[in-house]
C-alpha cells in the first residue's frame, strides 16, 4: 500500500511538473518532449488503478501518433517562435488569476462533496476471473458496439479530411493515367523480324 | 494514507487547469494550443479511469477510449489546418486567422 501511494505521488508530481513546462516552455520541440513525459507518467497512473489497456492505448495512440505528429509539424513549419512568444508575461498574472480560481473550485466541488459512495451500474469484475482488456472487450463489443462503430467513422472522416487538407497538386508531375494506357492501340507497336548476326 | 478518488479528481484537476493556463499564456501559438487542448482531454481521461475504477464500473473506459478516439482525431485534423494555414499565411499566429475567408 505504501508502494502505491509513493508511485501515485511520484507519478503525479512528474506529470503535473512537466504539463506546466509544456505550457511554459519557450521552445516547441521541449514542450511535445515534456507532453510525450506528461502521457507516459499518466499511462502509469492508468496501471495503478488497474486500466492497464488503456494505459498502454495512451502509449500507443498519444505518445506513438499523436506527439510524433506535434514534432513532425513543430519541425516542418519554418516559424519565428520568438514572436509568437510575445505577450507572455502580459497575459502571465491574469491567465494564474484565472488557473487558480478554476482549479480550487474543481477540487472543491469534486472533492467535498463526498463523490465515490454511489453503487456500481456494470461493477469491474475480479482481475483473477477478466483481464481488463477482455472485460473491456466483453463491453465495448456488446453493449457499445454502435459507439464503437461512430468512433470508426470519426477516425475514417479525420484520415479522409486531413489528406484532403494537406494535399495540393504540384504542376510538372507526370502521374500514370490508366486511361491512355489502356487507350493504345495496336499500332503503338511494332514487330520486326530481326535476321541474326545483322541487326535492325 | 490510501489512494482514494480525490487523489486522482485532484490531480485531474491540476492538469485540467494547466491546458487552460497554457491556452491563456500562448494565444499566439496555436502548436501551443493545441498542445495545451490534448493536456485538458487527458485530465478528462484521468477523471473517466478513476471514477470508473472507484466506483467499480467499466463503462467509463469505455467512454475513456472514445474521449482518446476524438482526440486522436482532433490533433490531426487541427494540424492539418494549421500546415495549410502556414502555407497559405507563412505565419501560425492566432490574430491572422480571421484573414482566412474563402
Amino acid at each position: 500500500m505504501i508502494v502505491e501511494t509513493i508511485a501515485f505521488y511520484v507519478f503525479a508530481a512528474v506529470a503535473v511538473v512537466s504539463a506546466l513546462l509544456v505550457v511554459g516552455n519557450r521552445n516547441p520541440v521541449y514542450s511535445v518532449l515534456f507532453l510525450i513525459l506528461t502521457f507516459f507518467n499518466v499511462a502509469a497512473l492508468f496501471v495503478l488503478i488497474g486500466a492497464e489497456f488503456l494505459a498502454m492505448m495512451l502509449v500507443v495512440v498519444y505518445v506513438g501518433a499523436v506527439a510524433v505528429l506535434f514534432l513532425f509539424v513543430v519541425m516542418m513549419l519554418d516559424i519565428n517562435f520568438v514572436e509568437l512568444r510575445q505577450g507572455f508575461v502580459k497575459y502571465l498574472p491574469i491567465g494564474a488569476v484565472v488557473g487558480v480560481i478554476l482549479a480550487a473550485e474543481l477540487i472543491f466541488v469534486m472533492v467535498g462533496t463526498g463523490l465515490g459512495t454511489a453503487p456500481a451500474a456494470a461493477p469491474t469484475p475480479a482481475l483473477t476471473e477478466f483481464t481488463n482488456t477482455e472485460a473491456l472487450g466483453n463491453i465495448m463489443y456488446t453493449q457499445y458496439f454502435y459507439l464503437f462503430q461512430v468512433a470508426g467513422l470519426v477516425l475514417l472522416v479525420a484520415m479522409i479530411g486531413a489528406i484532403v487538407l494537406t494535399h495540393r497538386d504540384r504542376g510538372g508531375v507526370r502521374r500514370q493515367r490508366i486511361a491512355t494506357q489502356v487507350e493504345r492501340g495496336r499500332d503503338s507497336v511494332e514487330l520486326k523480324k530481326v535476321q541474326s548476326g545483322e541487326g535492325v | 494514507m490510501s489512494i482514494g478518488i480525490e487523489h486522482y479528481l485532484t490531480l485531474s484537476a491540476i492538469l485540467f487547469t494547466i491546458g487552460i493556463f497554457g491556452i491563456f499564456l500562448n494565444r499566439k501559438n496555436v502548436i501551443i494550443i493545441l498542445m495545451s487542448v490534448e493536456l485538458m482531454l487527458l485530465a478528462v481521461n484521468v477523471n473517466m479511469v478513476a471514477f470508473s475504477h472507484f466506483l467499480g464500473d467499466m463503462v467509463g473506459q469505455v467512454f475513456a477510449m472514445l474521449i482518446l478516439t476524438v482526440a486522436a482525431a482532433e490533433a490531426a485534423i487541427g494540424l492539418a489546418i494549421l500546415v495549410v494555414f502556414f502555407r497559405t499565411r507563412g505565419s501560425i499566429a492566432v490574430e491572422d486567422v480571421n484573414m482566412m475567408k474563402g
